[in-house]
């Protein structure tokens, strides 16, 4: 916070309102951490409802999450621990200025973040085949419980919004590789690919406990 | 006598800089033409854009009030249609709350003091301050939207299964609401970093004024209680486009559980409202009476205290909704807690005025109406919070007056008080303090006699959200009626007033009240980077003890890599003897 | 106290109402000795410290931790009283005896309902005996609504999909009337009821006299049936019988007639179409009215609706 270096550089990402570089990117990492925190809570709500109903349905939730494909899940789940490995790889590469390496690994996470969503896609459209959508569209026959809808419903609720993330979250690195390649980081300055793999990191832990969540109910 | 002036123990030189008076540059005349307002980043004009938007919305919401009180002042219809009036009330309720309330002190006033009282050039991100402001706008046109295109007739409560069941633009307004959610938890992300971050040398936590710390206690419940609102009536949505059912109880849901997810929201909701109000309260009572307030932490640690505790009380509003015994009992027992904060800053405030030097200007007069109805609006929220008489007073015209007391009587108050303060520091006008004392007082007389009759007949039992009412409260309702004309007349004056001062008001000097906060150590109005030196603070915003010169320290050099620093500014600073600590 | 008793609460005519009145007035009064005293203070720190010169200088008084912990004991103090006592009411208003008469009552848009164990069924009116007490078993059909009876003071929301329970104990024989305190829609401000307390014995009697339940009585003529159950289904809620404009159409002069629908068609009003109208209420709207009528299907039988429509034929 309070700094009086008279640092008279003003390199272009520097903003005037700011003191210096070390606050301005002091303050984006703190504004990216109570973001995060808004976050929790706005899952927080679906995680709660989850709660209510497994409460209410214990035995829905373990037969119709036979329903649910483990194997693919569990490739969903390597798939996102790797992208959140290389974007911390894309963050050292910043702090140890190799260019380079900051936009390959960026394009790796890019990659596997697809790669995610490409397996999601197939895994919807399934269930979608055997009529197991959400809500009052559900038609499918295979689970005998009465309420195998409002599982179905919180299951798309969850991984949707988590989608909705992940597509945000490609989009961003999207427009980070292009600055990347720009050679617009390095170790001066790297503000936007940090808060980034923050923001990278909390998708991917929102993963971690929706996996077990819906995937391995015994 | 040194001064450790930064955080590195650096002995640093310090000059005094005296604001100027009548500046030339200032932020409004700074950059010309409505486009650069619309794409600007300073927060002093989105403070102002989102000062005018939420008057405004005051306004609409307002006649609306009125239209209502009209309505009821007969038992059956008087000139409008039942489902009118239902639409009219939600809509009142959702505008004043969504639109008025919870922007007006954070994103208006809060906007363009929080930077000034820190000692800062501009919020940590002015881009998304900007963002925030237009979120907000975009939400607006889709409540309007919603509103003009099949009305939204649920209650601001949005209840399931009625909400999710009736007709109308139901799904619209709550992603317009959503949108406005989005606006303030934005708003509260910048706030919090802003505060941690973007202090002055020497400006450390127990030197910060009263109303950042205020702001600070509500942007923590912005972020922390406004994604549950967004979820939740994200959830609304998605049982009426998929018939997901979670709210539903014929696929399985529970309505009750909807009313939980809200007032989560909702209650710490009436925190965000409140807590800003009680940080200008802090700022104009020590200003007019010239002294340091009693009790600094005190007030500081109670608004924390207010914000964390807030977030465990939602279940009192629903002693009656069929909610566990056991749940019903914790949650009154933590509404009384949440009392005993609240209850110490009204002690501390009143302790500061003892012997104080006090000076009755319109701002105070507010403070002092804010300290009647508040008193009045927290009180009956213990008898409210007491379970055996909620269940009698639950959702009767009880709970609108006390609502009423608080929201209107407190934080409209102190949202007015707080207008009147620093008007001439906005603006750089004075406004005519005989009419604004004259508005006070109407507006005082006007809230009671509009309010006071509705305590009777709710606890006489007549119910909240009735077209039709039974005979028996008629003398009540034409009361309330008669007080909400002369309520709307206090407002319409001081609109009239301030207006008129913008165009020909006198100039108002650069510290008006003499106040020792930094924001009043700026011209008025301020230049447009607020400090064209880098300030450094040595003592608290309410050390009325010590001279005023003290007070307009700062390091010539800039010092903050901002090159383009006014200089013919700093010349006539330099005209000042140099002053050493 | 009377006095004020008279003048704020409504008059108390359950054994528990008395209690809540006391913790009432005990609440309200506390807080009235606190408001009093500090705004004493402010007003007297304003008069006595006014500023006489722009030159004043205050002392400096930062805090005093003593008074700190005084002005939060108390009124930490004072607060647990509110609750301890609250709760120990509210947990009276919350336990029904377990030798309560027992009510199913069903709320629906905009109507009461309320069953007996003996068939006996009624609308709008809530028959109890006095001195007993008495247990409502309450659920909704459609929406929450909420059963208040301010004489009694007390109130529950009722639920769909899940039943609520509330009771009460009056001990003297009168009327008191019920609120819906739940926004439930369009007539929500129509949505009363009465509660009619009998002496023990007039209770049997009434009790036995409406056994059974929806069928007609033997020598009653249908238009005049019919009349009875517009009254108990509460539709008069909604369309009056003497031409007033209420949120549906009104029944005077109606059968017969020819009615713009909101479609732009014309419809005759005839028996065909007051059945529709009763069992499908929104199939065809008269132009200018909300549709927001639900449907008696299941709740009103064939000869019900025959009665109905006789009633409707007489209002000329």
């Amino acid at each position: 916070m309070a700094n009086d270096s008279t640092a008279t550089s003003h390199p272009k990402y520097h903003l005037h309102h700011f003191v210096d570089a070390e606050q301005q990117f002091d303050s984006a990492k703190m504004g990216m951490w109570v973001f995060l925190v808004t976050e929790i809570l706005f899952f927080g709500g679906l995680f709660a409802a989850y709660i209510v109903y497994r409460a209410w349905y214990p035995d829905l939730f373990t037969e119709a999450s036979t329903e649910l494909n483990t194997l693919l899940g569990t490739i969903n789940t390597i798939v996102l621990i790797g992208s959140s490995l290389t974007v911390a790889m894309a963050i050292r590469a910043a702090q140890l200025n190799k260019t380079k390496q900051i936009a390959i690994n960026l394009g790796i996470t890019i990659l596997l973040a697809c790669a995610f969503m490409v397996i999601k896609y197939f895994e919807w459209t399934h269930k979608f085949h055997l009529g197991i959508f959400p809500g009052e569209f559900y038609t499918y026959e295979g689970i005998a419980h009465p309420k195998a809808s409002v599982f179905f419903s919180i299951y798309y609720l969850m991984t949707g919004l988590h989608g909705i993330h992940v597509i945000i979250g490609i989009g961003l690195m999207t427009w980070l590789l292009i600055k990347a390649l720009k050679g617009e980081f390095g170790s001066q300055y790297y503000t936007p690919v940090e808060i980034t793999g923050l923001y990278w990191h909390l998708v991917d832990i929102i993963w971690i406990f929706l996996f077990p969540l819906f995937y391995l109910i015994e | 006598m040194a001064t450790e002036a930064s955080s590195n123990l650096k002995k640093v030189q310090v000059r005094r800089f005296k604001p100027k008076e009548e500046p030339e540059h200032n932020y409004l005349n700074a950059e010309k033409g409505i486009w650069s307002w619309l794409t600007t980043v300073d927060h002093k004009r989105i403070g102002v854009m989102y000062l005018a938007s939420v008057v405004f919305f005051f306004f609409v919401g307002g006649v609306m009030a009125l239209l209502l009180r009209t309505e009821l002042w007969t038992p059956a219809k008087t000139f409008i249609e039942a489902n009118t009036y239902n639409q009219l009330f939600t809509l009142h309720g959702a505008i004043m709350v969504f639109l008025f309330l919870v922007p007006s002190i954070p994103a208006a006033l809060g906007n363009f003091l929080l930077p000034i009282q820190l000692g800062a050039k501009d919020v940590a991100f002015p881009k998304l301050n900007l963002l925030s402001y237009y979120l907000y706008l975009i939400g607006a046109t889709i409540v309007v939207y919603a509103m003009l295109s099949g009305g939204v007739d649920t209650g601001w409560t949005f209840y399931t299964p009625y909400s999710t069941s009736t007709d109308g633009a139901i799904t619209a307004m709550v992603f317009g609401i959503f949108v406005i959610g989005f606006s303030s938890i934005l708003t509260g992300v910048n706030f919090i970093t802003t505060i941690h971050k973007m202090r002055a040398p020497g400006l450390s936590w127990s030197k910060l004024s009263l109303f950042s710390w205020s702001l600070y206690a509500t942007s923590i419940i912005q972020i922390l209680a406004t994604p549950v609102l967004a979820i939740t009536l994200s959830l609304i949505a998605m049982e009426r486009i998929l018939g997901i059912g979670i709210f539903d109880p014929a696929l399985g849901g529970d309505p009750v559980l909807f009313q939980h997810f809200f007032w989560f929201y909702s209650h710490p909701a009436v925190y965000i409202m409140i807590v800003p109000g009680f940080g200008v309260v802090s700022e104009v009572i020590t200003t007019f009476s010239r002294k340091h307030i009693f009790g600094y932490w005190a007030i500081a640690l109670s608004s924390l205290a207010i914000a964390f505790i807030g977030f465990l009380v939602w279940g009192h509003h629903m002693f009656v909704s069929g909610q566990a015994t056991l749940a019903s009992m914790v949650f009154s027992f933590l509404t009384f807690l949440v009392g005993i904060p609240t209850g110490i800053k009204m002690f501390n405030w009143a302790a500061t005025l003892y012997k104080g030097s006090i000076k009755l200007q319109s701002p105070l007069l507010f403070i002092f109406g804010f300290f009647f109805l508040f008193l009045i609006g927290g009180f009956t929220g213990i008898v409210l919070g007491t379970i055996a008489l909620d269940v009698h007073l639950h959702d009767t015209y009880y709970v609108v007056a006390h609502f009423h007391f608080v929201m209107v009587g407190g934080m409209v108050m102190a949202f007015m008080a707080g207008v009147h303060y620093w008007w001439p520091k906005m603006f750089g006008r004075m406004y005519n303090e005989m009419l604004a004392k004259i508005a006070c007082l109407t507006i005082f007389i006007g809230f009671n006699v509009t309010f006071l009759p509705q305590f009777v007949m709710g606890a006489q039992g007549m119910p909240r959200r009735y077209y039709n009412y039974i005979e028996q409260f008629q003398i009540f309702h034409q009361v309330s009626t008669i007080g909400s004309y002369i309520l709307g007349l206090g407002f319409l004056l001081v609109f009239i007033y301030l207006v008129k001062s913008l165009i020909n008001g006198e100039k108002a000097p650069a510290n008006p009240w003499g106040s020792r906060g930094l924001e009043w150590q700026v011209s008025s109005p301020p230049p447009q980077h607020n400090f064209n030196h880098t300030p450094v603070i040595v003592h608290g915003p309410y050390d009325y003890h010590q001279p005023m010169d003290e007070f307009q320290l700062g390091l010539a050099e800039s010092g903050n890599g901002h090159g383009h620093a006014d200089h013919q500014d700093i010349k006539i600073d330099r005209d000042e003897p140099n002053r050493e600590l | 106290m009377e006095l004020l008793n008279d003048l704020l609460l409504p008059p108390a005519r359950s054994t528990l109402a008395q209690q809540t009145d006391t913790l009432f007035w005990f609440v309200h009064l506390s807080s009235l000795v606190i408001t009093v005293g500090l705004l004493s203070a402010i007003i007297y720190f304003v008069i006595k410290y006014r500023r006489k010169s722009e030159d004043e200088v205050t002392p400096l008084i930062t805090h005093n931790n003593k008074l700190e912990v005084t002005w939060s004991v108390i009124p930490l103090i004072l607060v647990l009283i509110c609750f301890g006592w609250g709760y120990k009411v509210y947990m009276q208003q919350e336990i029904a005896p377990p030798d309560s008469y027992e009510i199913q009552v069903t709320g629906r848009q905009w109507l009461w309902q309320f069953s007996y164990a003996n068939g006996a069924q009624t609308t709008g009116e809530l028959h109890v005996p006095a001195g007993r007490p008495v247990k409502l078993v309450m659920n909704s059909t459609d929406v929450i609504h909420s059963l208040y009876v301010p004489a009694f003071r007390i109130k529950q929301d009722v639920v769909p999909g899940r039943y609520t329970d509330m009771w009460f104990n009056a001990p003297q024989p009168g009327e008191y009337i019920i609120f819906c305190t739940e926004y439930c829609g369009t007539a929500h401000s129509d949505m009363l009821a009465t509660v009619i307390v009998h002496e023990q014995d007039e209770f049997e009697n009434w009790l036995a006299k409406n056994a059974g339940g929806a069928s007609k009585p033997a020598d009653m003529p249908p238009a005049e049936w019919g009349e009875m159950l517009v009254q108990q289904y509460a539709c008069t809620t909604c369309h009056s019988t003497d031409g007033t404009r209420l949120v549906g159409p009104s029944w005077k002069g109606v059968f017969g007639s020819e009615e713009q629908l909101a479609d732009g068609s014309t419809v005759v009003v005839d028996e065909n179409y007051i059945r529709e109208s009763i069992l499908e209420p929104n199939a065809k709207i008269v132009q200018g009215f909300p549709p927001v009528m639900n449907t008696y299907k299941g709740t009103l039988n064939n000869e019900q609706i025959n009665a109905i429509i006789e009633y409707i034929k007489t209002l000329k």
